[in-house]
């Protein structure tokens, strides 16, 4: 099981600050792809993604346990 | 504790407490502060969100990032997080080194880098609706939909 983490106009969208999903097995942008399309996330294409709180590459592989986070452009300061 | 998420207002002295040293010649210290007008829009307050974990591991690699760059330099960061009023200050960022011209470009860089890399979102709440925004690099953020590795080391 995977915890996935939303933030900003993301947690707006899917209405919750986090989900628990099956993702072991899949890649960054093919759960991202999944996720833009059930909750019809916007600007997915400037997101970042963690993965156990380090920014991860699109073709990384998602193990089980870890925990991701999908990371608006950030605007901070 | 040199690099901290707070709820409350932040104590800028804490910060600056926190990189005082005997070998320390100069002190920035750099108070971004909420702004009412931007571009001629009126901000009523903001809202502050954090990754509060992923976003303390970010300021604690600027700090590391400094430290190697910039010869005996201590940084300490504090990033307010929630409802932030007109003048209220966001964020407080402390740099001590040897010498001053070392304290100026540390300081501006960890700034710079808080924008690219520590997750923080801020919510514009304007006079006539709201707004999450976006990066404040005004470039498009990630073509690829990625960051290059080259914004993340």
């Amino acid at each position: 099981m995977n915890k996935v983490m939303f933030f900003a106009h993301l947690r707006d969208a899917v209405g919750k600050e986090f989900l628990l999903v099956e993702a072991a097995g899949k890649t960054v942008a093919e759960l991202k792809a999944e996720m833009a399309g059930t909750y019809r996330l916007e600007k997915m294409d400037t997101v970042m993604t963690a993965i156990n709180e380090e920014f991860a590459m699109n073709d990384e592989i998602i193990r089980d346990e870890d925990v991701i986070a999908f990371i608006p452009p950030v605007s901070g300061g | 504790m040199n690099f901290e998420i707070s709820k409350e207002a932040i104590d800028i002295q804490a910060v600056i407490d926190k990189v005082v040293e005997r070998e320390a010649g100069a002190i920035t210290t750099f108070i971004g502060t909420v702004r009412e007008l931007t571009k001629g829009k009126r901000t009523l307050f903001l809202i502050y969100e954090a990754y509060e974990a992923m976003a303390v591991k970010k300021l604690e690699q600027i700090g590391a990032e400094i430290e190697e760059r910039w010869q005996g330099t201590k940084v300490a960061i504090t990033h307010r997080v929630g409802r932030l009023e007109i003048t209220d200050v966001a964020v407080v960022i402390a740099v001590s080194t040897p010498h001053r011209a070392d304290s100026y470009e540390a300081n501006r860089y960890a700034i710079e880098r808080i924008k690219e890399i520590v997750p923080i979102w801020k919510k514009e709440h304007w006079e006539n609706g709201e707004e999450w925004m976006g990066n404040q690099l005004e470039t498009v953020a990630y073509p690829k939909g990625e960051p290059e590795e080259k914004d993340l080391k």
